[in-house]
């Protein structure tokens, strides 16, 4: 970094002081020496060009090697990190997804059992309110008895049951754990990608200023701008409590559907 | 009632569709973007449209502009139930004519009050 700096430096002078030479010269009429000093601004200059391109380039190499992209071998076993991420994300996607179907089958499943065995809890209980009042004649209350005991049979069957359900459902949460872990991985390797690209993004900036190469970031981001499609959607928002343009909640959303006249 | 859900998340899909049946609504049909889902539109019969806005394909925006543009499906009560929540998104979709915007993450009473305010004015 710092030999960059003073590369650069050495440039800066150099052309400072071979400008004003350059201007002497010209003014004294010996123009050999004039175009003697632009030679030499010149040569200094794609120096300074060479050496910077040549550490991009070396760096850019560097890159490609740490992310294991080998350029010769499109066919090669290994798959990049970049691949890789993607399908650790991928597979991310697919256990959340298997997660959320499994605990809603489990919760369907319980639905019905609970549904049977309260229905049948409440029309016993009637006839128990009945028997409690003395109007249960004792041949109903033998086949009350047999329904009694068929119940406390089966209420014992549907509870463990649906015990067992929750049971599995708490276990259909270990997603998050191995979720956790991958989406870990993969935001290290992105935080890796971006100051690698800082990197190269720095050194290319040298190679611009030897050049003199300007870029016109406005109309970069303008373009990109243009780029995001306004109907495509942004998905979830991270820090909704935080910026002003995007709504915390529900009551959020109905208040300004209120205040336009919804 | 019959009603079309249009996500492209199956689970999303799914959640909505029980909660719609606990709501009595037993006629439910899904698709997975704007593009499936306006052939059925067409064909089906709908009383009601519930969809998501970020989908692949076309998308909830597009698909509810498209609805309001069609002679015959332009009349047809639109939910967007979204994780989009930007104030000028909202803004936008008032403005293409949806009934209700609910934003994800919700609650069953959300729903429920959303589709009842809707059916209410509808109705009137």
């Amino acid at each position: 970094m710092e030999h960059k700096q003073s590369s650069l430096g050495d440039f800066e002078s150099t052309l400072k002081k071979h400008a004003n030479e350059l201007v002497e010269s010209l003014e004294r009429g010996q123009f050999g020496d004039a175009v003697q000093l632009i030679h030499q601004l010149n040569q200094t200059r794609d120096r300074g060009l060479y050496q910077e391109v040549g550490k991009l380039t070396r760096e850019l190499h560097s890159a490609i090697v740490s992310f294991h992209i080998d350029p010769q071998m499109p066919q090669a076993e290994e798959v990049s990190q970049i691949t890789d991420a993607t399908e650790r994300l991928s597979y991310v996607v697919k256990l959340t997804e298997g997660a959320a179907n499994r605990t809603m089958d489990l919760v369907e499943q319980s639905t019905p059992v609970l549904q049977a065995l309260s229905a049948e809890a409440s029309t016993l209980s009637a006839d128990w309110q009945r028997f409690m009042r003395r109007e249960v004649a004792a041949p109903e209350f033998r086949e009350l008895a047999r329904r009694v005991d068929s119940f406390l049979t089966r209420s014992e069957a549907g509870t463990r049951e649906v015990a067992g359900h929750l049971n599995d459902i708490v276990l259909a949460q270990d997603y998050q754990d191995l979720t956790g872990q991958v989406i870990k991985r993969v935001t290290q390797l992105v935080t890796e990608v971006e100051s690698n690209l800082l990197k190269l993004v720095l050194m290319a900036s040298q190679v611009d200023r030897f050049a003199g190469i300007e870029h016109d970031h406005q109309q970069l981001r303008a373009e990109k701008d243009q780029e995001k499609h306004p109907t495509r959607g942004e998905g979830p928002q991270i820090h909704a409590d935080k910026r002003e343009d995007v709504v915390s909640g529900q009551d959020d959303v109905d208040d300004l559907l209120s205040s336009l006249g919804f | 009632m019959k009603i079309l859900i249009v996500d492209d998340f199956s689970t999303m899909r799914r959640i909505i569709k029980n909660l719609l049946r606990d709501l009595g609504f037993t006629n439910t049909q899904e698709a997975d973007d704007g593009i499936t889902a306006l052939p059925m539109l067409h064909s089906g019969n709908f009383d009601f449209l519930v969809t998501d806005w970020n989908m692949p394909g076309m998308s909830g925006i597009d698909l509810l502009r498209t609805v309001r543009a069609d002679e015959r499906l332009k009349h047809l009560p639109v939910l967007m139930v979204t994780a989009e929540a930007k104030r000028d998104q909202i803004i936008e979709a008032a403005q293409a004519g949806v009934n209700g915007y609910v934003v994800k993450p919700f609650t069953a009473q959300v729903l429920k009050e959303k589709i009842e305010k809707i059916f209410e004015r509808v109705n009137s």
